[in-house]
């Protein structure tokens, strides 16, 4: 471990241009993380913390926020602050339910970006068009929509079968999965290809077999809904970054009036973002639906706005959003494996042992305020892991808030939001 | 004075049209009929329970209203209401069980705890911002859930009350000396009379108070003042001598206060919680982002809105066996809400384009003068300058 910890700090005295560059901390940053994993998962004696298991699950979790995310990114990006996402959801977990009993799962992914869809156009013409401040507006449609899913949801599975106000008879199916052959062992032509990654991950050695576990949990026995949202990402960052509607679309989030000067119709683009984003919105609410194969009420839980904290966390990149839902959606597959409370303790001394790192780090750096409220937090992390007897799954469900709620803290003064979100434009404004 | 009301009820009352409007298509297209509906409903609420029971539900619902208004008057969005009531009432509901006190200091120590424990959490908000320029939206949705998952764990960790076993927790209930006692025998004095196992409950008054000391502060104090000031235009503010900082941290300590009263009527005056538990309601504090969005953070406004809103709720109740989905309620107060505030909206931007109007038609003559006449400009003689 200690090796790690020294070859990461970037600012190690000598001065090549690698060094200081952003991929040379990104590189740094992955070690670290996995030397830190490694460390904590052989320190606790438990494999599953890395096992491609945990990953996969963490990666099936991690899909919802990651799209919500990727909504909040289109539309503040296109100049509207999305505080709806969590209605815009839940809208689609309602269709997906409904076009999934009905038609299949293929069908509950269309049913569930059409629902959201319809959310993310309803907030638009409140914000863009009458301009309503975008706070009020997204906090209405998250009072609305769990009250057009529980009418619909009354009106469409209570005398169903196996349906009631809360929940819907279930999906047509499963949407099916992919294993990618000779890293994973996938299946090529009927052929079983050999697992070359499961064998590394079985040996359990230092961070060879933890990378492997990772890589394995990417590759395996993903469904078809995630590999989509993957390819998403890739997608919307060509789109705002390499496409003349991104760029229009960007347009309207940094300089409308600069926008419309030069033709463009910065009303038509914060609608096109709103449909967008409601749009990925209601289909992370779909792949909820297809995880569980049924709609049920609440089971967004939050997930809209996580994937805003996830957005802000990722400074409004789709890859820093994915690295955040990343994280986020680890944190909460983890209460899913058999074992969760011992996972959750190891989890914690890894948060511990990386908290450490982050404050011996600003010391170096002389950020010493700052370094002040990590160590409060490093503390607090240590004692729970030491204190907690039967570790409570709430300490992880609030563990993404804490860290994003860090990561704002010290980081707002770095973080870039699109210049003139959130405020309502017109026409002849400035 | 009429014409005050009329001008600020036209846009709830085009907004509460549209809700019924959208609402009757809804129960059209499900196959019902809304005049069926809307009769039931108003069979349901016409009654001295129905009555009594609107005005306790509508307690909670009015102080999250203010809670969130105080905010929002200050454009500082609090939406972390819901965190603050929750951790509020865990606190003041276990500490409130565990001392023994005389009953006239009993319910104010329960009432000072959850205070305290909602403005602080809230002015965790505050001090991130005027520090670390954290946006207030942000670090309140992520203090939600943070005080949502702290409030379970403590709950389950360590303010359990042991006695009830199994996979329901909840704290001791709250002695004979923390209760309100119902305000049944005020209104019999007016000739009321009350059915059995029907009360008003006692946190009402409180609520009034409440309201009366928003209204109060808002538009009788210098603080007031600073708070709408620093809300309508900041750069005056600043101007005027108002520190901004101090405003946020005061402003969001007050709100998260008031937060923090949410759940008192339950743990005070509602025989059937006393204590804090699993049962206990979680959503009020985003019911009342939207309602004090209806109220136009005005105190009688969020009166209003958590009167209808606990109206609606009680009305849509007994529609289940004349076979019409309640869940038509939420629909009704969905539509209803986002109409209004569009209506608002609507109507601010007219009043403002008429004000403009006005001022131009007003300043008429001296605009006229300093840019119309062409032959002054021809002469050479002083452009600018009105004759």
């Amino acid at each position: 471990m200690t090796t790690t910890i020294d070859a990461a700090p970037p600012e190690a005295t000598n001065g090549t241009s690698f060094v200081h560059s952003a991929r040379f901390r990104i590189i740094a940053l992955v070690l670290v993380g996995i030397a830190v994993m490694s460390a904590a998962r052989m320190i606790a004696d438990n494999p599953d913390l890395s096992s491609s298991g945990t990953f996969g699950v963490g990666l099936r979790t991690a899909a919802p926020i990651a799209l919500a995310g990727l909504a909040g990114l289109v539309a503040e990006r296109s100049g509207t602050v999305n505080i709806g996402l969590e209605g815009m959801m839940v809208m689609g977990t309602i269709f997906a339910g409904w076009w999934g009993w009905e038609y299949g799962p293929w069908m509950a992914l269309l049913g569930g970006v059409i629902g959201g869809m319809l959310g993310g156009l309803l907030m638009s013409l409140a914000t863009t068009t009458f301009g309503v401040n975008h706070i009020v507006a997204g906090v209405a449609i998250n009072l609305i929509a769990p009250g057009v899913a529980r009418f619909m949801a009354s009106e469409l599975f209570l005398d169903v079968q196996g349906g009631s106000v809360t929940t819907s008879p279930g999906n047509r199916g499963e949407i099916g999965a992919f294993t990618v052959p000779f890293l994973s062992g996938g299946d090529l032509f009927g052929w079983q290809s050999p697992d070359v990654l499961g064998w590394f991950e079985d040996t359990g050695w230092f961070m060879i077999a933890d990378a492997a576990g990772f890589a394995k949990g990417m590759t395996t026995a993903v469904t078809w809904d995630v590999v989509i949202t993957m390819g998403l990402f890739f997608g919307i960052a060509y789109l705002l970054w390499h496409m003349r509607l991104g760029l229009r679309l960007r347009f309207a989030g940094e300089r409308p009036s600069a926008a419309d000067s030069l033709g463009v119709s910065v009303h038509k683009m914060r609608w096109i973002g709103m449909a967008m984003s409601g749009a990925l919105a209601g289909m992370g609410g779909a792949v909820l639906v297809l995880f569980s194969n049924r709609y049920q009420e609440n089971q967004v839980a939050g997930r809209g706005f996580l994937g805003l904290a996830t957005m802000i966390f990722g400074n409004w990149m789709p890859a820093g959003t994915a690295i955040g839902a990343g994280l986020f959606g680890y944190a909460q597959g983890i209460t899913l494996r058999t074992n969760p409370g011992d996972l959750v303790r190891t989890l914690l001394l890894a948060a511990a042992i990386a908290l450490i790192l982050l404050v011996i780090w600003m010391l170096v750096q002389r950020d010493y305020a700052p370094a002040g409220t990590v160590t409060v937090f490093a503390v607090v992390t240590m004692w729970a892991y030491f204190a907690a007897q039967s570790p409570n799954n709430q300490l992880v469900f609030i563990t993404p808030y804490v860290v994003t709620l860090i990561a704002v803290s010290i980081g707002a003064q770095r973080l870039r939001p699109p210049a003139e979100e959130g405020i309502p434009w017109f026409k002849g404004m400035q | 004075m009429f014409e005050r009301i009329w001008r600020a009820s036209l846009a709830p009352l085009m907004a509460a049209a549209t809700a019924i409007i959208i609402s009757s298509i809804a129960l059209i297209i499900s196959g019902n009929d809304p005049i069926d509906a809307f009769r039931e409903m108003w069979k349901t609420i016409d009654s001295t329970q129905s009555v009594v029971i609107i005005v306790n539900v509508s307690v909670p619902y009015y102080i999250s209203g203010v809670a969130a208004a105080i905010g929002f008057k200050m454009n500082l969005f609090n939406i972390g209401t819901n965190g603050q009531y929750l951790l509020a009432a865990l606190i003041a509901g276990w500490a409130g069980a565990e001392v023994s006190l005389p009953p006239v200091l009993h319910v104010p120590f329960v009432i000072i705890v959850a205070i305290t424990v909602g403005g602080t959490w809230a002015l965790i908000a505050g001090i991130l911002n005027v520090t670390r320029n954290v946006n207030v939206v942000v670090s309140t949705i992520m203090l939600n859930y943070i005080a949502i998952g702290i409030s379970a764990f403590l709950l389950a960790e360590f303010f359990r009350d042991d006695a009830t076993g199994g996979l329901v927790a909840n704290t001791k209930l709250m002695p004979d000396s923390a209760r309100l006692p119902a305000l049944n025998p005020i209104f019999e004095l007016f000739g009321v009379n009350f059915p059995p196992n029907t009360e008003v409950f006692g946190f009402l008054p409180f609520a009034i108070l409440l309201g009366v000391a928003y209204y109060v502060l808002l538009n009788r104090s210098l603080f007031g003042y600073e708070l709408k000031l620093s809300g309508m235009n900041p750069a005056a503010a600043l101007a005027a001598g108002v520190n901004p900082k101090r405003m946020v941290l005061i402003t969001l300590f007050m709100s998260g206060a008031v937060a923090g009263m949410i759940g008192l009527p339950f743990l005070l005056s509602d025989p059937s919680f006393l204590k804090y538990g699993d049962a206990f309601p979680t959503m009020l504090g985003f019911t009342g982002l939207g309602l004090a969005l209806l109220g136009r953070n005005n105190p009688v406004g969020i009166a209003a809105a958590a009167i209808v809103w606990a109206t609606i709720e009680r009305a849509t109740q007994r529609l289940g066996p004349i076979g019409i989905p309640p869940e038509i309620g939420k629909i009704l107060q969905g539509s209803f809400l986002l109409s209004a505030v569009i209506a608002y909206e609507v109507v601010r931007r007219r009043n403002d384009a008429a004000a403009v109007a006005a001022a131009a038609a007003a300043t008429h003559d001296l605009s006229d003068s300093s840019y119309e006449p062409p032959e002054n400009l021809s002469t050479g003689q002083g452009t600018g300058a009105p004759v």
